[in-house]
């Protein structure tokens, strides 16, 4: 056992678990947070996606126990019913899923993703390394490859971003 | 997953020193460790977490190259400016690996040791001498589309996955390692990563305990600068056949070329009889030819993987013609 403080949607949260525990396993069955989704548990599908001190990661391939004194945020800090964040809303007006098993991860990643591109991280796509990054529809779909949507939802969630990203521009 | 005593270091002699007896080691990303503890694949009897120990800056050299430290997150290295500017095949590799999830949490020494994506090495059920020396190897006479065409051996038939190594092979990076005592040594990363021969279990040759604590990038080589990787998917998804160049011209003559192929054997693969070859002649599709006719000599295809043996011509001679064509 181990004990782990970790501060989650900003909130201080204590956890003492195994030390096998991975972060989204602590997160859907320590803490109560079940928004984020256990799908393929191997970091291949991005169902887990939130973020950790602002990046975006795979919490499936994590250790709780090592982020000790990290920030998380997971779909439940961006936004609630009723106060939902620019892409949350941007996601339903555009219908940016069918199931909706995969969207708080596509959620999380595309929030850190719209941070990525403000601080102008080139992508595998970017035509220049040392140009501005743009958000084309290409851009969007290499940048959001980590995210799958079995729905193949994908036309829609890649509007419902560039909406949210044209928004806050 | 197998119970592990688990050590956070905050510095890199602690860490070593932590290291140290069997069965310990090192996590830092943790994206393909945990991926294979989950499976019973790696079963690590303690993990000592080196993502406090520091080393995660890239700083100038004296020789004027970079340091790269070794917990550098693949994400912090590809959007480095000097790296964009300077070392632009190896951020381009970068960019072209994993998602950007993964890319987050990737480390620079991490990347360099990742394992082979062999299906068999996945699959506790079936023989592989990587996973259990002795047991055989069920990739050869088997699913074998993605495995290696050059510098296999009878006992493997592995490929080493990454993109990041392979670049740095192009560049003629070095991998400094420390050990238990604190001592380090200095390997060519051309000289890091095996081939399977008898010993296929072993990836790379790290002692056990040792630590990468920094790749270091030579000064800027000029020239032009490309990575192209052909794959089944147009993202997230591992090379059948890369190729890392960087070419200078000079008067309508290959004046310098440096070129390493991922995909094809157990490590990044480099011979320099091609790059002797192209070094100061004009280029044309024959003299490509030549270049392709030198790097497939001893090919061997393995079945379903023959593929690859025309895939890795025609990708050469590709980046070749790009490498050395007009700007447009």
């Amino acid at each position: 056992m181990k004990d782990t403080t970790l501060r989650i949607n900003g909130e201080e949260r204590k956890l003492s678990a195994d030390t096998r525990t991975t972060l989204l396993d602590a997160l859907r069955n320590h803490l109560g947070l079940t928004g984020s989704k256990k799908g393929c548990d191997h970091g291949q599908c991005g169902a887990c996606t939130v973020m950790v001190n602002g990046r975006r990661i795979n919490s499936c391939l994590t250790l709780a126990c090592m982020h000790d004194g990290d920030e998380i945020t997971t779909v439940e800090g961006l936004g609630q019913p009723g106060n939902l964040s620019p892409l949350q809303a941007a996601f339903v007006k555009h219908d940016g899923f069918q199931c909706g098993y995969c969207t708080p991860g596509q959620i999380c990643s595309a929030t850190a993703m719209l941070q990525e591109v403000k601080d102008n991280w080139p992508s595998n796509v970017s035509e220049s390394l040392t140009g501005e990054a743009e958000l084309t529809p290409e851009e969007i779909s290499e940048r959001m490859s980590g995210n799958l949507c079995r729905c193949a939802a994908y036309p829609n969630i890649v509007n419902a971003i560039r909406e949210a990203a044209e928004a806050s521009s | 997953m197998r119970p592990f005593d688990y050590h956070r270091s905050e510095n890199a002699g602690d860490a070593v020193k932590a290291a140290a007896g069997d069965g310990a080691l090192f996590i830092a990303g943790g994206t393909n460790l945990l991926d294979l503890m989950k499976l019973d694949l790696m079963t690590p009897s303690r993990l000592v977490d080196i993502n406090r120990i520091g080393l995660n800056d890239v700083t100038q050299t004296e020789e004027g190259g970079l340091s790269i430290g070794a917990l550098v997150t693949n994400s912090d290295c590809a959007a480095d400016a000097r790296i964009r500017k300077d070392y632009e095949v190896l951020s381009r590799a970068i960019l072209a690996g994993a998602s950007g999830q993964l890319r987050n949490k990737a480390t620079t020494g991490g990347n360099l040791c990742q394992r082979t994506r062999c299906y068999y090495f996945y699959d506790p059920d079936m023989a592989c001498n990587k996973r259990k020396p002795g047991s055989g190897c069920s990739a050869i006479g088997g699913a074998n589309r993605i495995h290696a065409i050059l510098g296999a051996s009878d006992e493997c038939i592995a490929t080493y996955p990454g993109d990041m190594a392979v670049a740095m092979s192009a560049l003629d990076a070095e991998v400094v390692i420390e050990g238990e005592g604190g001592e380090t040594r200095t390997i060519p990363v051309r000289d890091f990563h095996r081939l399977p021969g008898d010993r296929p279990d072993q990836d790379n040759i790290l002692e056990p305990g040792e630590l990468i604590t920094h790749v270091t990038l030579p000064a800027p080589a000029k020239g032009r600068h490309i990575y192209r990787k052909v794959r089944d998917r147009a993202s997230y998804a591992f090379a059948l056949v890369s190729v890392a160049a960087i070419v200078e011209m000079d008067a309508g003559r290959i004046a310098s070329a440096s070129l390493a192929f991922g995909g094809l054997a157990h490590k990044p693969w480099h011979d320099p009889a091609i790059e002797d070859l192209l070094t100061g002649e004009a280029p044309s599709e024959a003299l490509f030819d030549k270049a392709a006719d030198i790097l497939l000599a001893d090919a061997k295809g393995q079945g379903q993987n023959d593929f690859k043996i025309p895939l890795a011509r025609r990708t050469l001679k590709a980046v070749l013609r790009e490498a050395t064509g007009e700007r447009s």
